[in-house]
């Protein structure tokens, strides 16, 4: 029935292979324009002046931040409009999250926005508020977070998760007070990491996380 | 941006729009070697394919999302180091501290420059500036009758306080009620905005159980403190209590009258008014002596600036007057 045709369109229609090359060639020039010079760019290679790398506590619990999926319902970017400056504070940059793996940025807001909210409200709310939320905040539908205030800490693997973060952030400058480039943590943050979290309860080290939010540009 | 990125950015941008504006052109062409409106030859199932051009009103549209291209990116920031014949940005760029942030908006404020960010602030300040100039001018205790500057003090008070102490200001367990007239650091309109403005630190109470001697030291000065507003105790622990509480009166005073009452800024509560700021059962009052309590309210300057703070000032203070 069909006739011979000299027809190009033909040769990528009927070939997957061709087709699935020139689909991923296509699509890879908005990433080739996109993405690859942001890893060459100094704003988003360099730290802002005055950030520093998470404690051993802090990072803790950042992993509880993740654990318990924070991020689902809160954001940590504000935009820079005036509107949500007004509320949250300075609009993040991204100097401020050179170190950040992965980042913990969000898509949604069914709670605020959390990227500037350490030193905003006092340990002793956060605890209240993450133990019930509706204690000091009667309209808030944010779930009961109560078992961090059971669970404790043993840290048996802090230490390799700064490490871990020494490997990741390898090419992100961080610098002593001379000027020099160190690793993020030394060897005695290192050393002392299990020591620093061990017997602390998950909401001690939530709370030191989230007090430490947006420390670098405020 | 390093002038290779730049370029790298400028070719493969133009490159895919050229790129595409020649994709299209070519697929605009008959290869098929059939009679544009034609059989191709090939039946399925009685359909058959006509060999049809891409729909005109297709093809035209994707020339103007072409042309709209090379127009967007002749306006805005897109090639590579390239500002855009507008020079707008959405904010300012490479900020490594807020004194940098501050020095940027007030170069672009002062120059024009199209900063959207820094634009839509300047439009609000001339909005709102004015009216926050007018209220820093008056005192605390004037602004406190102002309907309208209560009305502006509410609003900022229900964003930014309510949290800790309520929308209503009557705060709750461990975050002091604004609306009676019990103050842990005064309530005069200069204590109030100090509070605001510099936060407060509890001098903290210690975990007591120890130096009191034990479990029945804490029940005893428990008892004590209990009396202290008019409720009836155990006689007996009351009065051992009362031996006891000498220790506390270094900040609750000798009378248990608080630190306010001394003039003194310990954020030590009055005892005697049967207003807590804690539980008031028996069991939370000793849980209070037994392991302490440190209250602490954040500092606000840096994130409200002290115009607001002064209206939020005017409306904490009117909740406590007649």
């Amino acid at each position: 029935m069909s006739i011979k045709h000299e027809n190009k369109h033909e040769k990528v229609e009927k070939s997957v292979g061709l087709f699935f090359i020139f689909t991923i060639f296509a699509i890879s020039i908005g990433g080739l324009v996109e993405i690859t010079p942001l890893f060459f760019q100094k704003e988003t290679t360099q730290p802002v002046d005055n950030l520093r790398p998470y404690t051993a506590l802090e990072m803790e619990g950042r992993d509880l931040y993740i654990r318990e999926g924070c991020s689902n319902c809160h954001s940590q970017m504000i935009r820079p409009f005036r509107a949500e400056t007004e509320r949250y504070g300075h609009y993040s940059v991204a100097g401020e999250h050179v170190w950040e793996h992965p980042f913990l940025w969000g898509s949604k807001r069914t709670g605020p926005d959390l990227a500037r909210v350490g030193g905003r409200y006092s340990d002793d709310w956060h605890i209240a508020h993450l133990t019930d939320p509706r204690s000091v905040v009667p309209e808030s539908n944010m779930p009961s977070y109560k078992w961090l205030n059971e669970n404790k800490l043993d840290g048996a693997i802090t230490a390799k998760k700064l490490e871990t973060f020494n490997f990741l952030t390898r090419n992100r400058t961080h610098k002593d007070d001379q000027g020099n480039a160190i690793p993020l943590y030394s060897a005695k943050d290192i050393s002392g990491a299990q020591a620093a979290v061990k017997g602390k309860t998950e909401m001690d080290a939530l709370v030191a996380y989230l007090q430490s939010l947006g420390h670098a540009l405020k | 941006m390093s002038s290779f990125w730049s370029i790298w950015i400028t070719v493969l941008s133009l490159g895919t729009l050229v790129g595409c504006y020649l994709l299209l052109r070519w697929c605009l062409k008959n290869f098929a070697g059939v009679e544009e409106g034609e059989s191709m030859g090939h039946t399925f199932d009685g359909i058959e394919e006509l060999n049809n051009p891409l729909p005109k009103w297709w093809s035209t549209f994707f020339l103007i999302t072409i042309v709209w291209g090379f127009g967007y990116l002749l306006m805005y920031p897109g090639l590579g180091n390239f500002k855009g014949l507008f020079g707008w940005t959405s904010s300012n760029q490479s900020i490594m501290n807020l004194e940098d942030s501050k020095a940027q908006a007030a170069n672009a404020k002062e120059n024009n420059l199209i900063v959207q960010y820094d634009m839509e602030v300047k439009a609000a300040d001339a909005k709102f500036g004015p009216i926050f100039d007018a209220f820093a001018a008056r005192s605390i205790e004037e602004l406190a009758t102002d309907e309208e500057a209560l009305k502006v003090g509410q609003r900022l008070f229900i964003q930014n306080c309510s949290q800790c102490h309520g929308s209503d200001a009557r705060g709750t367990t461990g975050f002091p009620n604004l609306a009676d007239k019990d103050w842990l650091y005064g309530g005069s309109s200069d204590a109030i905005k100090h509070s605001i403005m510099e936060g407060r630190k509890a001098q903290g109470m210690i975990a007591w159980e120890t130096m009191l001697g034990g479990d029945q030291g804490v029940k005893d000065v428990a008892a004590y403190v209990i009396s202290l507003s008019g409720r009836e105790v155990n006689a007996d622990a009351a009065k051992s209590g009362q031996e006891k509480f000498a220790m506390c009166a270094g900040c609750h005073g000798v009378d248990g009258k608080g630190s306010v009452a001394m003039g003194l800024p310990l954020g030590a509560p009055n005892l005697t008014d049967n207003i807590w700021l804690y539980s008031p059962s028996q069991k939370g009052i000793e849980q209070s002596i037994r392991y302490g309590r440190a209250g602490v309210m954040p500092a606000w300057k840096d994130i409200l600036g002290e115009q607001k703070v002064h209206v939020i000032s005017a409306y904490v203070y009117s909740l406590s007057q007649d």
